[in-house]
């Protein structure tokens, strides 16, 4: 991804982030298509359970006012057999949906002698049957249609049974029992049955058909399947045993749940298709069956599955496209880029006469390009001024380093200057910050003993300092004559520079006539560093000041002199503020204590080595910062009279 | 293909020569087949697996025996057609066996094959019932008299006031809480309850061998003097009964597939789960650990005394018959 180009980086970003929304999108679609059909599926499917248990059950309790009404009848009024007989007849006939009835009576109920007595009129080969239950062999004492609702004491619908006599059809029992008050107590006189056939309440939930295989079915109290398209479970298996055959721990919930006269909308496998399936379920109100209808999920999510292949076709030939503009907007921008990036690297080795590659699109690449282009000839403008100036500075620094020359040449070199005089000796250096300096320093004879020396530190540098000390020390020179005393040197080289000083440069000055033959030293100090004493037994003390200020200045300002005597190997040790000034990468100063410090450590070599050691300690110092102020410095040592005399 | 077909029919043409091979040659060792007839208690299910699956696999005609079994059920009395000669051997539950006994009708117990009692009452714990005390007072169902043997020791055990609803075979009117307790046989109604929809900790169950009351059931019945007359007839039926619940246990796929067809030949609503139960618990009851004793199809004493004790207690019976002049022990043919 890091060194892939721009046209890599735009595809992959865009489409994954495209194809993450796209994702997102679907999803969501497609989970909220689906609640949306889920919803509507449960309101339907409840509304068809509703709707045809409803006309189930219409039936169903019109069929149970039949006997409920004959009830009503037979307990306030003792019929004769005949007339039994005849309204028996009479419900079988006019109730199409009857297929049978019966009173059955109690032991000795009918007529207080029979033990069993069950008149039962039934249909059969489209005529009305007679029979009488009340035989031995079938003991309707102890079947389920008699026993049932005289042992609730409520009428009852029995589990649908087959008829075998009647065709093999499944039949349901309505029975209702019926009082009779005897000796004062309410007693069961018998029940009264309406057999119905079960064919047309198969043929209702047969008729229920979801999508292809979508189907409905019920069952009974007991779980037993009444309906249902697979044959074989019909008045043979139930729910629950359905459910141990297939080991299904959910459907065997349900069928409880069924059972116990609940509705509800489950997930269900279907038992004949084995899809899955969504089922409402909701009980028949008078007989406690459950009717279940199947709604196959995939069918009903037949338009969701074909929408949603539609916007995933769409998606990958929108995925397809996208690509395409993508690439080619990646490459309508790397292509000029390409080029820019071609002359540039030209550019780069040097080659400002390459042609920028011409990009009329107008937007950021093309300003780039003329931006690059603008640079380029800018550029070679810029390179042609810098060599220009680059001669002209040449030129100067060449003039500079003459101007060094010359400076140097006007500044004593020699050391030893005085090799023939014994009473002292003298070393100087001068490192200038620049190409020329503004310090200075000069020694002179007076006469044969008095040796005029001088050390000065002029403000700014470079070619006005350098201009302005070449004056200073050609005043001195010239000034200072026999007999006079460094203050007279100084009020003199102070009213030369300060009649004409329009650059408004001063200099500081320290100015010593200095007595060969006994040690003495006259000095005058102008604003200058003061110079250190280095006593022969190491003691290292500054000179005192005379409170003298910078020449140039003050025109008519009034230096005052003193008086040191250095004896037997003393030494005067004068410097510029180069030295104590010279500054290391941490900005930390050589500072006065170091040098005192060097120049105890050094006090005992002779004078040019003290010079060396010292500009050594400096340089150490200082190490890579560059130098900032010149740096200048001279020592001279007496020797005393003695060797004098020897020499 | 022609090869294939070939090869199926030439294995077809081997499997119908030894088939039979199998059932005409082995018993043209001794004399002819003999025609016996059998009669179950009730319809052919897994509760009689080993006489079918024994007449299916021709193991009875293995044992020289030509057997016609007559589909028992509501319409025909075991007892009643062993007394009249109708059939040659008969299912009767020991009870029975012994009240025919005792009543004069020389009859025999060969073979006791269940050894223990799968009569129960069952209750449904929302009724309040979870202890025997609890059935004081309540309305249980109960089948007819042999039926009702141990139900009424029962109650008499544990000094039990109830209120007696006759039973019929369905048990719809305990589902509808027309009673407090019926009458269920372990292998049947038992699980007929659980299938409609019934849980079985819903349930609170009463095994009457657990309450000191176990009257094995199932045994098989003859004439004395059928067995007089010949009496390897019967060892070579009780043999060929044994020997076909030997294999009813052993491949109890292939058992129910029979008792399947023959259920449905007659027209018997059920379920290849209520039958697989069924042959399930007949193993149980059939070959119970203290079967070991008697060895499988063995009567023991204590169970025939026991029996019998309870029978006279309650005045079905005015004597026990003699142990010996009741059962006749056929050991099974390897025992020898």
């Amino acid at each position: 991804m890091k060194n892939r180009g721009l046209a890599f980086k735009l595809i992959l970003l865009i489409l994954s982030s495209v194809t993450l929304i796209f994702l997102l999108i679907f999803g969501y679609n497609y989970m909220y298509s689906k609640k949306i059909i889920i919803e509507n599926v449960e309101k339907n499917a409840m509304n068809l359970a509703r709707a045809t248990v409803n006309q189930i059950d219409i039936v169903l309790s019109s069929i149970e006012k039949v006997p409920e009404n004959l009830a009503y009848v037979l307990e306030r009024s003792l019929c004769s057999g005949e007339e039994l007989n005849n309204l028996l007849k009479y419900i079988v006939q006019k109730n199409k949906e009857i297929y049978g009835s019966a009173v059955a009576f109690e032991p000795r109920a009918y007529d207080g002698k029979k033990e069993r007595y069950a008149p039962y009129f039934y249909k059969s080969g489209g005529e009305i049957k007679y029979s009488d239950l009340g035989t031995a062999l079938y003991q309707y004492f102890f079947q389920d249609w008699y026993q049932i609702p005289k042992e609730l004491n409520r009428p009852a619908w029995t589990e649908p049974y087959f008829d075998e006599g009647g065709g093999n059809i499944i039949m349901s029992t309505y029975s209702v029992p019926f009082y009779r008050t005897v000796e004062g107590k309410k007693r069961i006189a018998g029940i009264i049955t309406s057999d119905i056939s079960l064919s047309w309440l198969q043929e209702i939930v047969a008729s229920i058909k979801i999508a292809k295989t979508g189907y409905g079915f019920l069952i009974s109290q007991n779980g037993t399947f009444v309906t249902h398209p697979k044959e074989d479970l019909v008045m043979n298996e139930t729910i629950f045993s359905q459910a141990e055959a297939r080991g299904d721990k959910e459907l065997r919930k349900i069928g409880r749940k069924m059972i116990h006269g609940k509705s509800g909308f489950v997930p269900f496998r279907s038992i004949l298709t084995g899809k899955l399936c969504w089922m409402v379920y909701a009980p028949l109100s008078s007989s406690k069956w459950s009717l279940g209808v199947l709604f196959p999920q995939d069918e009903l999510m037949a338009d969701v599955a074909r929408l949603n292949k539609t916007v995933i076709i769409l998606g990958v030939i929108g995925f397809v496209f996208l690509l395409v503009i993508i690439v080619f907007i990646a490459r309508s921008i790397t292509r000029p880029l390409s080029a820019l990036a071609g002359a540039t690297e030209d550019i780069a080795t040097g080659n400002l006469d390459v042609s920028i590659p011409e990009i009329k699109t107008g937007d950021e690449v093309g300003k780039l390009a003329q931006s690059f282009d603008y640079m380029k000839t800018s550029l070679k403008q810029y390179i042609s001024d810098l060599t220009e100036t680059t001669a002209v500075k040449e030129r100067i620094e060449s003039e500079l380093q003459i101007a060094h020359d010359i400076q140097m040449g006007i500044l004593p070199k020699i050391f030893p200057p005085f090799p023939e005089m014994s009473e002292f000796d003298l070393y100087a250096t001068i490192e200038p910050a620049r190409e020329v300096g503004g310090d200075l320093f000069d020694f002179f004879f007076l006469d044969d003993d008095h040796l005029c020396f001088n050390v000065g530190d002029v403000s700014g540098k470079g070619v006005p300092a350098s201009l302005f000390m070449a004056v200073t020390r050609t005043l001195i020179k010239t000034r200072a004559a026999r007999d006079m005393t460094p203050e007279v040197i100084l009020n003199q080289v102070n009213q030369d520079l300060s009649t004409d000083n329009p650059s408004l440069l001063f200099v500081t000055l320290f100015l010593g006539i200095f007595n060969i033959k006994d040690g003495t030293i006259e000095y005058c100090n102008g604003g200058h560093n003061p110079p250190y004493i280095i006593r022969a037994g190491g003691e290292i003390e500054a000179v005192e000041t005379t409170g003298g200020l910078a020449l140039g200045v003050m025109e008519d300002f009034s230096f005052q002199s003193k008086r040191i005597v250095l004896n037997e190997g003393d030494a005067i040790f004068i410097y510029s503020d180069g030295v104590t000034e010279a500054m290391n990468n941490r900005h930390e100063l050589f500072s006065e204590k170091r040098l005192e410090g060097e120049l105890y450590r050094l006090k005992d070599l002779p004078v040019g080595d003290i010079l060396t050691g010292v500009t050594e300690k400096i340089r150490e110092f200082a190490q890579d910062e560059p130098q900032a102020d010149d740096i200048t410095m001279m020592i001279i040592r007496y020797n005393g009279q003695e060797c004098t005399a020897r020499s | 293909m022609v090869n294939v077909k070939m090869r199926e029919k030439c294995k077809l043409l081997i499997a119908a020569t030894l088939f039979l091979i199998i059932v005409c040659v082995a018993p043209a060792k001794g004399d002819a087949l003999k025609k016996v007839s059998f009669i179950p208690q009730w319809v052919p299910q897994a509760q009689f697996a080993g006489y079918y699956i024994g007449l299916e696999k021709g193991i009875y005609r293995k044992h020289g025996i030509d057997l016609t079994i007559i589909t028992g059920g509501p319409d025909y009395s075991p007892s009643e057609l062993l007394t009249d000669g109708r059939a040659d051997f008969a299912s009767l539950w020991l009870s029975t066996g012994i009240q025919m006994r005792a009543g004069g009708v020389k009859i025999l117990n060969i073979a006791q094959i269940m050894q223990r009692s799968a009569l129960m009452l069952v209750a449904k714990k929302s009724s309040g019932i979870e202890k025997p005390l609890n059935i004081n007072g309540k309305k249980v169902g109960l089948w007819g008299p042999v039926f009702q043997i141990q139900p009424r020791a029962f109650f008499r055990k544990y000094d039990l006031a109830v209120q007696v609803v006759p039973q019929s075979f369905s048990v719809n009117l305990f589902m509808r809480d027309g009673v407090d307790l019926a009458s269920a046989m372990w292998y049947n109604e038992y699980h007929t309850i659980l299938n409609c929809g019934i849980d079985p900790d819903e349930l609170t169950t009463f095994f009457f061998h657990e309450h000191g009351l176990n009257f094995p059931e199932d045994g098989i019945y003859v004439l004395e003097e059928t067995y007089k007359k010949d009496p390897a007839l019967c060892a070579a039926f009780v043999r060929a009964s044994i020997e076909g619940w030997r294999h009813a246990f052993d491949h109890p796929d292939e058992a129910l597939v029979v008792i399947m067809r023959n259920l449905k030949k007659e027209h018997i609503p059920t379920t290849l789960v209520h039958q697989k139960w069924m042959l399930e618990r007949m193993k149980d009851l059939i070959l119970p650990e203290k079967g070991e004793d008697a060895g499988m199809g063995g009567l023991l004493l204590e169970d025939y005394s026991r029996v019998a004790r309870g029978l006279k207690s309650m005045e079905l019976i005015d004597s026990v018959p003699g142990f010996a002049s009741f059962y006749k022990v056929i050991r099974d043919k390897d025992e020898k």
